[in-house]
């Protein structure tokens, strides 16, 4: 009986060093979203960047994920199987997995943190995040050329610092080709409910608005617009497919090249716990190809394109706030910090900011 | 006129799921079966009917197709509850987490894809007639089907021999399996409509509404049909009533808070003034207010309460095990 036992415990002990050696040859990179990856929008792009991953780097990595994780308490549980699991590297991509994600980093020391959209940061614990304002400037210079009747509809989500910052940046970007231009806001109060998005869209049409700008997921409202004939600008992927004569151009989330360096970076030995904002100069924020615009709109868009990719910010003063306040001095750039918790609207933004 | 006849027409568009999937399961809790797989059945439906049109290049095909699985799918519940008796709430929330999980399994390939719509009809002249011509003569295929259906089932129910067996099924399955009626057979048929309704409601979704697959995306409006029976006290033509109630209710809401205060200049003192304080409402609570007034309606019908148990299908929800 104890030699039996032994001969067992001898194959156990054997079978699980060829495990962990078999483990070690491949560095497990791992991805926690907040939606569903068929969602053709943000958890998606995020996944797309993972398969990047998996292209660029091969064989040194073995990737995985998890889908549909609820933001609060709840992605605890994810983010400490992923750990056990013996994930080295980890990134959550949403904005409320912050806590959850932090605590069980300071869990697990030898793991690597990634998180996406927050402010929390630790010793294992990296954030990460894209200026996407820097291209929504550049939506609000091509609708106010582009529309006729100088109203656009604007379909948002939550009034999150990162929508907010949104609006704004649209809107100082439509304001430097038409001061009197003007965005109808519409709170559909959810990142994703496709029929939702689409009667947003058809109400703000039905008012006047002919151009439909949106910080929501889905490409439903995108359709609405090629339905009738009007104009609107893409989220989070190229949705040119869906409204080939409507689609201005999209702004589309690149994660791919991020997530390389960080993976490549841990292989090499050199992560660190850095703090990364990137936008268009990086890649991380891209335009789709501009389509069904004149030539000389075209130009402009590719040349404001190219001047924030040179460093310019789009929130350069003089900029006044909402009630005619002075918010940045002529030539002053808004620190990042104030753009990260941004809680009210510019100059000639008709809508109250709920709060 | 053209902003009331396109808001009607939003309106329209937005309750004909609501309104197919309920008067579906409307017809499964009057035979007094509950379930609760209404989503999930709506999302397979969705999902059948996007990736059938797509490929056969037929929308037509894509709602058949989409009616098919839907009742295939409810003959799962239909087996579990009926045959071999298993708790029907419990099944049924499997069914909307099976439904779920499953469709977005096979419409991988569907993301990001443009597929089919169903073509609105179009009746030269007829259709366009101001104000009423794209309302009565112009919509989809689905709309005009979804009234039918209503008017159907509200028939079937009350002026039929076959709708009095069904009703009495659900009132008292007891006394009507003594009376010799076959009460799993007629249950098995019921579920299987409801099947085909939810069906038939997300392949709208996904052909007309918003044409195009994502996963999860009925958002909840399986739920929400769910909730309509019970706030139409179990009637068709108050399904139909409560469906366009609260299609209008989050239509009305988006128009408020896209709406310029400066346009409704014209209006009298204090109309408005009125509408300012509509306006000065945050949106979250706009969110809200079709739910808000479906719990309204429902306290409102529930204060009689003789009324609303005469309409409750008394067997609803309870096993049934015949005698031996």
């Amino acid at each position: 009986m104890k030699k039996l036992m032994l001969a067992l415990a001898t194959t156990a002990a054997v079978f699980s060093l060829a495990v962990s050696a078999q483990a070690q040859e491949k560095l497990k990179a791992c991805w926690v979203y907040v939606g569903p990856v068929g969602d053709f929008g943000y958890s998606y792009q995020h996944d797309q960047g993972r398969l990047q991953v998996e292209k660029a780097l091969g064989d040194k990595v073995e990737t995985k994920f998890l889908e549909n994780v609820a933001e609060g308490p709840d992605a605890e549980r994810a983010f400490e199987r992923l750990a056990r699991e013996g994930c080295k590297i980890i990134f959550g991509t949403s904005f409320g997995f912050m806590d959850a994600e932090l605590k069980v980093a300071s869990k697990f020391p030898d793991t690597k943190f990634e998180h996406a959209t927050g402010f929390k940061k630790s010793d294992n614990m990296a954030i990460y995040n894209a200026r996407f304002y820097e291209g929504r400037y550049v939506l609000g210079q091509i609708a106010a050329k582009m529309s006729k009747s100088g109203t656009a509809g604007y379909i948002v989500s939550f009034p999150i610092p990162e929508v907010v910052m949104g609006i704004n940046s649209f809107m100082l970007g439509a304001q430097s080709i038409n001061p009197n231009f003007k965005a109808k806001i519409v709170w559909v109060n959810s990142w994703f409910d496709p029929g939702k998005e689409a009667d947003a869209a058809k109400a703000l049409f039905d008012q006047g608005a002919d151009i439909i700008v949106q910080h929501t997921d889905s490409t439903a409202a995108l359709q609405v617009a090629e339905e009738r004939g009007l104009k609107g600008f893409g989220q989070s992927s190229d949705m040119i497919k869906f409204a080939p004569k409507a689609q201005l151009t999209s702004l589309v989330d690149d994660w791919g090249p991020y997530y390389i360096s960080r993976v490549q970076a841990l292989l090499d030995g050199k992560w660190t716990s850095t703090d990364t904002w990137a936008g268009i100069k990086d890649g991380a924020v891209q335009l789709a190809p501009f389509t069904n615009m004149p030539d000389d709109v075209k130009a402009m868009a590719e040349a404001t394109t190219k001047k924030i990719a040179d460093g310019w910010n789009p929130f350069t003063g003089p900029v006044a706030k909402q009630d005619g306040s002075e918010w940045l001095k002529d030539g002053q750039v808004a620190p990042d910090g104030e753009l990260l918790g941004m809680n009210f609207y510019v100059k000639g933004v008709d809508d109250k900011l709920p709060q | 006129m053209g902003m009331l006849e396109a808001i009607l027409l939003t309106i329209a568009t937005a309750s004909t799921p609501l309104l197919i999937a309920a008067v579906g399961e409307l017809v499964v809790e009057r035979s007094g079966v509950l379930n609760l797989g209404v989503e999930g059945m709506m999302v397979m439906g969705a999902v059948t009917g996007f990736g059938v049109a797509l490929s056969t290049g037929s929308p037509w095909l894509g709602v058949l197709a989409a009616i098919l699985v839907g009742a295939l799918f409810s003959l799962l519940f239909g087996f579990l509850t009926l045959t071999l008796v298993t708790n029907q709430v419990a099944t049924g929330l499997a069914l909307t987490l099976l439904g779920l999980g499953f469709s977005g399994m096979l419409g991988v390939g569907f993301v990001g894809l443009p597929g089919e719509r169903l073509p609105n009809l179009s009746i030269p002249v007829l259709s366009d007639l101001p104000l009423v011509g794209k309302l009565v003569f112009g919509q989809d295929p689905i709309f005009y089907l979804s009234i039918i259906l209503t008017a159907g089932v509200a028939w079937f129910l009350f002026r039929t021999r076959a709708g009095l067996t069904l009703r009495s099924i659900g009132d008292n399955h007891g006394s009507a399996h003594a009376l010799g009626i076959n009460v799993i057979g007629i249950r098995y048929l019921s579920v299987m409509f409801g099947g085909a309704c939810a069906g038939l409601a997300g392949a709208h979704l996904s052909l007309v509404y918003t044409p195009q697959w994502v996963e999860n995306m009925t958002a909840g409006r399986g739920w929400i049909a769910l909730a309509l029976v019970v706030f139409a006290s179990w009637r068709p033509w108050r399904v139909l009533a409560g469906a366009y109630l609260f299609g209008a209710i989050s239509i009305a809401q988006l128009h408020i808070q896209a709406i310029d205060l400066d346009d409704l200049a014209f209006l009298p003192g204090p109309l408005y003034w009125i509408a300012g304080l509509v306006k000065s409402v945050p949106s979250q609570f706009l969110s809200s207010l079709p739910y808000l007034a479906t719990v309204i309606v429902l306290v409102l019908i529930s204060r009689n309460k003789r009324l609303t148990m005469m309409n409750t299908p008394a067997s609803l929800g309870r096993p049934f095990v015949p005698d031996r």
